[in-house]
C-alpha cells in the first residue's frame, strides 16, 4: 500500500511547485507565444550546462532504473535489447519473496541501531571534546580515523577480529572465560557484527556535525546556567540538546539515508549470509545483479528503487526540516 | 522571509526540467543497440581475459602477443577480474563494441552462447573432437559448441604430511568419507586442526561442495535428495566434532589457502592453481583425491577459461580470429599455457600426456581433472547459477546451525525451482 501511495504523492508535489517555479523563467499560458526574452534565453544558455549535467547523471540512471524494473530483463533481452514489459510484476516477486520480510527486518534494525549508537556516542564525544584540554584536538582527529580508512581496510580488519577461531575479539572473550562467539557465521549475531562495525564507521560523521554544532552554541548560556546552580546533566539536558536540536534532526537523517543504502560493509563481512542473517535491501539489489554468475537486473533494480523511494521520504523530511530551520 | 521562499522553488524547477528531460533521453536511448561497431581495426584485434594478475611484462602477455604475430596482427590486451568480465562481456554485447576474443570463465559460456553473442566452433571451423567430452561439456548448448577450454584445474585435497606423519595417519588410505573422518580425528585427536575448506555464499561456496555433493550421487537437479542431505550433513558433522573451524562458512578458498599455510591444518581442499605456493610451504605438503562416498575418486567441478569468440559485425574479422584461436588450442599450444600458468592442465588427451612428459609430479591433478565435471554440464546450462545460488544458500544455513541440513536443502531445492521454472 504504501508502495502506490508514495510516489503520487511525491508526483503532485512536484507538479505543483514546478507550474509555480516555472512562472518567473518562462511565462504561461498564451503570451508564451511572443518567446523568450533575450535574457531569457540568457538564462537558459547558463543553466543548460547544470540542466545537461543533471540529466546524464541523474535522470538517466534513475529512469533507467526504472525501465529495468518494469521490464524482465534476462541477460538474452539485455543483450538483445527486446525485454518484455512486466509492468509490476518485479515488484510482486520482490514482495512476494521469502527474502523479503528478512531484508526489511535487517534493514530497520540494521539503520535503526546504527543511527541510535552512531548518534548517542557522537553527541557524547561531541560534548566531552567542547571542553578544550591539552590534546583534545589530537584526541579528536584520532577519532577520525575510522573515516580516513578505505572501506574494504576496514571492513576486512572488522571481519578479522570478529573471526570465529582466530578473532582477536574471541581470544579477549575468551581468556574473560567466556566461550566462543560465531559473531559472522551465527545467524543470531552475523547481524549484530556488521552493525557494530557500521556504528564505529559512523561515529566520526556524527561527532564532526554535531562538535560543529555545538560550536554555535554560546558559552555564556552555559556560564548563566552554571551560576544558576546547574550541574552538568542539567546543562546537557536543558541547554546543550534543546539548542543543538536542529543540528541533531538533521544529522539523523542524513545518517539514515546513507546507513540505508550501505552494501560495502557488509558485503566484505558476511556477504549478506550466513543464508539471508545479514541481508539489508541494499545488499539483496547487489547481489541480485553483481553476486551470482547470472546477473538479475530486474528485480535487482525493483529491489534498488524500492530503497530510493525510502530515501526519497526521508529527504524530501530533510529538505522540510531544513526549511523550516532557515524559517526561524 | 525572501530567502526561505526561494530555495524550494528553484530546487522544484530543477526537478522539474530534468524529469522532462530525462524523458527525451529515454527516447533517444531506445535507438542505440542497433549497430554493431567492431572492436579495432583491421590490423588490431581485441582479447579480454581474466588475468589481471599478469600485467603487460608478463610471460602471458609475451604468449598472447606471439599468437597475434603469428597471424600478422597486433593484440590489444585487456584483463578484468572473474566476475567483472562477464559483466563487461554482456555490456560490450549491448553496445555491439564485443572484443575479437574473451577467455571466459567456464560456467559462464552457457550464459553468454544463451545472449546470441558467441559465435559456434562449428562456424568457425574449428574441430573439437580431441578435447575430453567432460571438460568440452560446459561450452556446448544444445548441441553447439560455443568454445574451446584453454586448461583445466579443478580440486583436490592437499595434506600437511609433518601433521600426518606425527598423527600415524598414511594419506593412501584416504578412499572414502569413513576413512578421511577417520583420519581427521586422528589428527584432531593428535592436537592438530583437522580440515579447512570455504563455505563462502558466493559461487567459490558450491564449487567446493560439489565434490561432495557429486561423490555422495546426488544431483543438481535434485537437491533435496538423501544423497545430498548426506553430503551436507557430512560437511556439518565436521564442524560439530570440531573437525573443521566455524569460520569455513565466511572462508573464501584463498582464506582457506592462508589458514593451512600457517601449518596449524593437517587438510585443505584446494585447487590446482595452489600447486607451486605448496611447493613453498614451509612444511612437506602431499595431494589426495577427493573422495567419493563409498570409495573411487569424486568428480570434482572443473575450473578453468574457454576461449570463445564474440559475435562481429565485421565478418572478415574472423578468419585471423580462427587463427588466434587456433594458437592457443593446439596440443603445444596448451602445454606451453600450462607452463606459463604452472597450473593449466590442457583438456586434451595428446596435451596432458605432453605436460606429464614434462612434468611427472602433476599426474594427480591430470588424473583429478580426467574424472572432473562441468557445473553446467548435465544440459543445465543457464539455470546452473539459479541453482548454484540456491545450494550455497543452504549450505550457508546448514552450517551455521539456521536449519538442519535437510531443511535447508528442501527450501534451496523449492528455491531452484521457483528460479528456474
Amino acid at each position: 500500500m504504501t508502495m502506490t501511495t508514495l510516489p503520487t504523492a511525491v508526483g503532485t508535489r512536484e507538479d505543483a511547485g514546478g507550474a509555480a517555479g516555472s512562472t518567473p523563467a518562462a511565462p504561461s499560458g498564451p503570451r508564451r507565444r511572443r518567446g523568450p526574452s533575450a535574457s531569457q534565453w540568457a538564462a537558459v544558455g547558463f543553466a543548460a550546462p547544470l540542466l545537461v549535467y543533471l540529466v546524464l547523471f541523474y535522470a538517466y540512471p534513475l529512469w533507467r532504473n526504472v525501465d529495468l524494473s518494469l521490464h524482465d530483463y534476462t541477460i538474452r533481452a539485455f543483450v538483445q535489447g527486446d525485454p518484455e514489459f512486466v509492468g509490476l510484476d518485479n515488484f510482486a516477486a520482490v514482495f512476494a519473496s521469502s527474502t523479503f520480510p528478512a531484508a526489511l527486518w535487517n534493514t530497520a534494525f540494521f539503520t535503526v541501531v546504527s543511527i541510535a549508537f552512531q548518534f548517542t556516542i557522537g553527541l557524547a564525544l561531541a560534548v566531552f571534546f567542547r571542553s578544550s584540554f591539552r590534546l583534545s584536538g589530537f584526541l579528536r582527529a584520532l577519532f577520525l580515523v575510522p573515516w580516513l580508512l578505505p572501506l574494504i581496510v576496514s571492513s576486512s580488519t572488522w571481519a578479522w577480529m570478529l573471526n570465529s577461531d582466530n578473532g582477536i575479539v574471541n581470544s579477549v572473550l575468551e581468556s574473560f572465560g567466556i566461550g566462543q562467539i560465531n559473531w559472522l557465521t551465527s545467524p543470531d549475531t552475523a547481524l549484530i557484527a556488521v552493525t557494530i562495525a557500521n556504528i564505529w564507521l559512523g561515529i566520526p560523521f556524527n561527532l564532526v556535525i554535531l562538535y560543529s554544532g555545538l560550536q554555535n552554541v554560546p558559552g555564556e548560556v552555559y556560564e548563566a546556567a552554571s551560576l544558576d546552580g546547574a550541574g552538568a546533566w542539567r546543562q546537557f539536558r536543558s541547554i546543550t540538546l534543546p539548542l543543538l536540536r536542529p543540528v541533531s534532526a538533521i544529522t539523523i537523517l542524513l545518517g539514515l539515508i546513507y546507513t540505508l543504502k550501505v552494501v560495502d560493509v557488509i558485503w566484505i563481512m558476511t556477504t549478506g549470509g550466513p543464508g539471508n542473517a545479514s541481508t539489508t535491501f541494499a545488499v539483496w539489489s547487489y547481489r541480485e545483479a553483481f553476486g551470482t554468475g547470472q546477473p538479475d537486473f530486474s528485480p535487482a533494480a525493483a529491489v534498488g528503487n524500492i530503497l530510493i523511494l525510502v530515501a526519497l521520504v526521508f529527504g524530501f523530511l530533510h529538505l522540510q526540516l531544513q526549511r523550516r530551520q532557515e524559517a526561524s | 522571509m525572501h530567502h526561505t521562499r526561494r530555495k524550494p522553488v528553484t530546487l522544484v524547477t530543477a526537478v522539474l526540467g530534468t524529469a522532462t528531460l530525462a524523458l527525451v533521453g529515454a527516447c533517444s536511448s531506445g535507438g542505440a543497440g542497433g549497430g554493431q561497431a567492431s572492436g579495432g581495426d583491421s590490423t588490431t584485434y581485441t582479447w579480454w581475459d581474466p588475468y589481471p594478475q599478469h600485467d603487460a611484462s608478463s610471460d602471458w602477455e609475451a604468449r598472447v602477443q606471439q599468437c597475434g604475430e603469428e597471424a600478422g596482427v597486433t593484440i590489444q590486451r585487456t584483463a578484468y577480474d572473474t566476475t567483472a568480465l562477464t559483466n563487461q562481456a554482456l555490456l560490450s554485447a549491448q553496445e555491439g563494441t564485443s572484443p575479437d576474443v574473451i577467455l571466459l570463465d567456464n560456467p559462464a559460456v552457457s550464459t553468454l552462447a544463451d545472449t546470441g553473442m558467441l559465435t559456434t566452433m562449428d562456424e568457425f571451423g574449428l574441430d573439437t573432437a580431441d578435447v575430453d567430452a567432460n571438460l568440452l561439456d560446459a561450452g556446448v548448448v544444445d548441441g553447439e559448441t560455443y568454445g574451446i577450454p584453454i586448461g583445466a584445474n579443478t580440486l583436490a585435497l592437499y595434506y600437511n604430511k609433518e601433521i600426518l606423519d606425527a598423527a600415524g595417519v598414511d594419506p593412501a588410505s584416504i578412499t572414502d568419507w569413513a576413512s578421511l573422518t577417520a583420519a581427521l580425528e586422528a589428527v584432531t585427536g593428535a592436537g592438530h586442526k583437522g580440515i579447512t575448506f570455504a563455505g563462502i555464499g558466493t559461487e567459490e561456496g558450491s564449487f567446493q561442495f560439489l565434490p561432495w555433493f557429486w561423490g555422495a550421487g546426488a544431483d543438481l537437479t535434485q537437491l533435496d535428495s538423501p544423497e545430498a542431505v548426506e553430503a551436507l550433513e557430512l560437511w556439518k558433522g565436521w564442524l560439530d566434532a570440531g573437525y573443521a573451524p566455524n569460520s569455513v562458512i565466511q572462508n573464501s578458498q584463498n582464506t582457506t589457502w592462508e589458514e593451512f599455510l600457517t601449518g596449524d591444518f593437517a587438510f585443505v581442499e584446494n585447487g590446482t592453481w595452489q600447486v607451486n605456493s605448496a611447493a613453498e610451504a614451509d612444511f612437506e605438503t602431499g595431494v589426495v583425491q577427493l573422495p567419493a562416498k563409498d570409495g573411487g575418486v569424486a568428480p570434482a567441478p572443473t575450473g578453468g577459461e574457454f576461449i570463445v569468440a564474440p559475435v562481429q559485425s565485421d565478418e572478415g574479422r574472423y578468419e585471423v580470429t580462427r587463427q588466434i584461436v587456433e594458437c592457443m588450442t593446439t596440443p603445444e599450444g596448451f602445454v606451453e599455457t600450462a607452463n606459463t600458468f604452472a597450473y593449466y592442465v590442457p583438456p586434451t588427451e595428446e596435451g596432458q600426456e605432453q605436460l606429464l612428459a614434462e612434468s611427472p609430479e602433476l599426474e594427480t591433478w591430470v588424473e583429478a581433472v580426467r574424472s572432473a565435471k562441468g557445473r553446467t554440464s548435465d544440459n543445465l546450462g543457464t539455470d546452473y547459477p539459479k541453482i548454484s545460488e540456491a545450494l550455497w544458500t543452504a549450505v550457508q544455513n546448514a552450517l551455521s546451525g539456521s536449519a538442519t541440513p535437510q531443511e535447508a536443502l528442501s527450501a534451496a531445492q523449492a528455491d531452484a525451482e521457483a528460479a528456474t521454472s
